[in-house]
């Protein structure tokens, strides 16, 4: 009898052991792969690289959790709607509103649901339904040439349209997100047709075809090309602290920065905005990712890193922001000028501002 | 180019060997053409959806506008190419000058700059804020643009120029090769009988090379129509910008589909055209009795004026560029380097590889299925797996996305109901979408290579080997294989090239954390940052430059016209493509 019970637990035990191994190798692939699915975050920013790249890496220095960025200036809308519920997308960035609505219009998004981000962003930088949140805001603001604009010739975007701004305006193409959500607060706060007069007037006095991005607007106000240029604000602070590339210290030197509309509506401002995707497979990662960027730290390296306004309150602005002053922003809802979007869009095409 | 409709002997092999089963190499096409044609299909199939509104903005808008400058580049390129391809190639061909031999293989270089590349070059150094407007304001104290004219570069008339300089040795090509290849009693003829150089070209030379250059200036609107990377730079408002514009910006896919397939007719007229070029090529092979042609001699004067026509094209298409590139290079070559240029040209290189291999070997299968001679179907249906390259890459971009998202939740939808298991994303967003973009566009340059290399194969060989038991795929790997390993290096090459320079569908299709060099150079260049990507836009140059040298020792080896086989093999073939 001994030497069967000798024998059996012999073998039992072999197979036990292959079967534990086996088990403990599943599982540990399982693990590891648990945590490795948990400890991500796959995030499609159509802000540009360079300017999300400090905000990443300060979280995963926080967390350990792996950000992984995908950037692109368009088409990234096209590529979610076409990959669908197997997208692997968690969060989405965009530059502006209006990008932010056509991924909600799509029906792309899912409710962010955080009290931090309910508590650090105010309520009229985030959707209703929770489906998007502000992050920061900038001004579309006007560069004019220190000298050959004389003061109160440029105070409103109306300005642009005078006749005595002729031939004197730069800008990028009208189809960019900026002109277009531009043109939208436009649309908003005085009316379809007013609005395109405006469009027109504006069009009547380009110094030359829109082209470029709004750094190389205010380069070409600097050339001599024109007098005026449109521009976000955050463009100012990285061309004049550019110590790569000094040249442009010069360009934003020859400018001033206007904040336009400040005796009336105010100006035009923007925000960059974050989402979770419906087809997130780390809504949770995703949630805290997007709380970490509405937090005191992120909102700090926002402010510090890109010039911008953060929309924490309380996080105070870069000094060098804070000394271009205060201003009066266009505190219209955001939403208003995101339902006349399509409209905007479409006045671009009517009025034919890129030709 | 000789089709290989001249191999009665292995079509007749064929049919007497021919097996009662499913004949791998008939299904095979019919799959792989399938499979091509599908993001076409895909298109049409999308433009005739409703789009709700859009249509009808487009028309009231800007669809005047587009149609307007696609025409006017189309005409102002082709126009263009057409005076200094045909006139190069006539006096490097039939003039003695000094620097004749240099001017026959340096005139092709300006082809191994990409139009966006040479875009953003000229940019920089003619608009108003480049250093030379800077120097006219400074010699002659002019303040604002106001107070001189020059031209505006970001527009119609610059973007037809830029196409201009890169496109035109398409057609000096073929137009050299016609040269080359007519007899030269013809010539002797006209000038016995009184009439002199320019009579004789015009008369004479220029109608018996319509055709070939008639093929080349079709081919160069056909790049000109799927150039994406220029029109947008210069904002020039054309279809592809316009389905750009449509699909991304208005997020209308199904606007930008209708785009697309009015586009698609423009090249359906195009390949007409050029169909009809080549059906009259047919006639003209008049001898193939080669001698030295007998060349004008020039005086002087003369010769400088030959000198100057043949070097302002080369300076300008190249030289220029390539200068201003290096400059920028020697000073900002770190910076490309800091932004990750190994990681990009590695892409690059990864996915020009792999389609090249994919193109060459698919190519390959289609030519030899077509000599083992199938049924019609299954030729017409491979003539439909060449037409790639007709299709503007931004209207394939759209089809592949589209229909690579379809593919993608189809099958996982159904292995999830059946297997309860996900597959996710196999497709959508990879390197494998990518390459199979450049499949579709590029496989017609090597389906085109192969046939020709198999065409110069004679029919005896197959038989041969079949009578002595080789079966289609061994006689394939053991007599044709090594017998065209020169025409498919050449054209494994040219597709490797032609991915490393495309832009449209590798901006839309790449997945998302990957740069290709072309993507960088056009990230950079349209954010103002052209010195920071010079070194990656002079590596697409340099490595444009390799096929050009081939391309040229092929050339400088035939008489008989043969090089423009090697040289562009595609068009050619899609003459057959429509039914």
């Amino acid at each position: 009898m001994s030497t069967p019970i000798q024998h059996k637990p012999t073998r039992a035990l072999s197979v036990l052991s292959l079967a534990a191994a086996t088990l403990a190798l599943v599982g540990l692939s399982a693990t590891s792969q648990a945590v490795a699915a948990d400890k991500v975050v796959n995030v499609y920013s159509y802000r540009q690289a360079f300017l999300v790249e400090p905000l990443v890496k300060a979280y995963e220095q926080k967390t350990g959790v792996t950000v992984k960025v995908v950037s692109a200036s368009k088409g990234l809308l096209q590529r979610l709607q076409s990959e669908g519920m197997n997208s692997p997308a968690d969060v989405v960035l965009t530059a502006d509103i209006n990008q932010m609505a056509e991924f909600t219009a799509d029906n792309l998004l899912q409710p962010i649901k955080s009290d931090v981000i309910t508590s650090n962003i105010p309520s009229q930088y985030r959707d209703p339904n929770g489906l998007w949140t502000g992050l920061t805001m900038r001004a579309r603001a006007i560069y004019a040439h220190k000298t050959r604009v004389k003061p109160g010739e440029v105070t409103t975007y109306e300005d642009l349209a005078k006749p005595h701004m002729k031939g004197r305006v730069c800008t990028r193409s009208g189809k960019h997100p900026y002109n277009v959500s531009l043109l939208a607060s436009v649309i908003a706060a005085k009316g379809e047709k007013e609005a395109e007069t405006w469009l027109r007037g504006v069009k009547e006095n380009l110094a030359r075809r829109p082209q470029g991005n709004d750094r190389a607007q205010v380069k070409a106000v600097m050339e001599g090309e024109c007098d005026v240029a449109l521009g976000n604000s955050y463009y100012f602070g990285m061309m004049i602290t550019n110590d790569e590339k000094p040249e442009q210290k010069e360009w934003a030197n020859a400018v001033n920065i206007i904040f336009p509309n400040q005796n009336d509506r105010g100006t035009h401002v923007n925000v960059s905005a974050a989402a979770i995707t419906k087809s997130s497979k780390h809504y949770d990662e995703a949630v805290k990712f997007l709380e970490f960027l509405s937090s005191d730290d992120a909102q700090g390296i926002y402010a510090a890193s890109n010039f911008e306004y953060p929309l924490k309150a309380g996080v105070p602005l870069d000094p060098l922001v804070a000394s271009w002053g205060t201003f009066k922003a266009d505190d219209r809802n955001l939403s208003e000028i995101v339902s006349a979007h399509t409209t905007a869009t479409k006045m671009m095409d009517t009025v034919g501002f890129d030709h | 180019m000789p089709h290989s409709v001249a191999s009665p002997g292995p079509q007749s092999a064929s049919s007497r060997f021919k097996l009662p089963r499913i004949d791998v190499w008939a299904f095979g096409t019919l799959a792989v053409a399938i499979a091509v044609a599908m993001p076409i299909l895909w298109v049409i199939g999308l433009a005739l959806t409703p789009s709700g509104d859009m249509w009808s903005h487009l028309v009231e808008t800007v669809l005047g506008r587009l149609v307007f400058n696609t025409v006017l580049l189309m005409v102002g390129v082709g126009v263009g190419t057409f005076v200094i391809g045909t006139g190069t190639a006539w006096i490097v061909t039939m003039c003695r000058f000094p620097g004749r031999r240099i001017f026959e293989w340096a005139l092709l270089i300006p082809m191994a700059v990409p139009a966006y590349v040479i875009a953003y070059v000229y940019t920089d150094l003619l608009e108003y804020s480049g250093p030379i407007q800077g120097m006219i304001r400074d010699a002659f104290g002019f303040q604002t643009r106001h107070d001189y004219v020059f031209p505006e570069i970001r527009s119609l008339g610059g973007a037809i120029t830029m196409m201009t300089l890169v496109l035109y040795p398409y057609v000096y090509l073929l137009a050299r090769a016609a040269f080359l290849e007519q007899s030269v009693c013809v010539l002797e003829a006209s000038r016995t009988l009184g009439k002199g150089p320019w009579t004789s070209f015009f008369k004479v030379a220029l109608p018996l090379a319509r055709p070939s250059i008639a093929v080349g200036v079709s081919l160069v609107m056909m790049e000109t129509l799927n150039d994406f990377g220029t029109v947008d730079f210069f904002a020039v408002a054309t279809f592809t910008a316009g389905i750009f514009d449509v699909w991304l910006n208005m997020n209308s896919p199904s606007g930008a589909a209708q785009l697309a397939s009015m586009l698609l007719m423009f090249v359906i007229v195009l390949v007409g055209l050029e169909r009809y070029g080549r059906r009259k090529q047919k006639f003209h092979h008049t001898s193939t009795h080669v001698r030295a042609l007998p060349g004008f001699r020039l005086s002087a004067p003369v010769a400088t004026l030959a000198f100057m026509a043949c070097a302002i094209p080369v300076t300008l298409g190249f030289a220029v560029p390539a200068w201003v590139l290096g400059s920028y290079a020697m000073d900002f070559y770190q910076d490309t380097l800091d932004a990750d240029f190994w990681t990009f040209t590695g892409h690059s290189l990864l996915l020009s590889g792999l389609a090249a291999i994919m193109a060459i070997v698919l190519g390959v299968f289609l030519a030899y299925s077509l000599r083992l001679g199938q049924a019609s179907w299954v030729r017409g249906v491979t003539r439909l797996a060449a037409l790639g390259y007709a299709v503007p890459g931004a209207v394939l971009a759209i089809g592949i996305l589209m229909y690579l998202g379809w593919l993608d939740n189809t099958i996982d939808g159904w292995t999830r109901r059946t297997f309860d298991v996900s597959t996710g994303l196999i497709f959508s967003g990879t390197v494998l979408a990518v390459t199979f973009g450049y499949v579709v566009r590029f496989l017609s340059l090597s389906f085109g290579s192969a046939e020709a290399g198999l065409g110069k194969i004679t029919a005896n060989m197959d038989g041969a080997a079949r009578t002595l038991g080789a079966g289609p795929m061994a006689t394939l790997r053991r007599v044709h294989l090594p017998m065209m390993q020169g025409s498919i290096m050449t054209a494994a090459l040219l597709v490797f090239v032609d991915c490393m320079k495309e832009l449209p569908m590798t901006v839309i299709l790449r997945p998302f954390d990957f740069e290709t060099l072309a993507t960088f150079v056009h990230q950079y260049a349209s954010d103002e940052l052209l010195p920071e990507a010079s070194l990656a836009a002079l590596t697409i140059v340099g490595a444009g430059i390799i096929p050009v040298i081939l391309l040229s020792l092929t050339i400088a080896r035939s008489r008989t016209g043969q090089a423009a086989q090697v040289a562009e093999p595609t068009l050619l073939d899609l003459e057959e493509a429509a039914p």
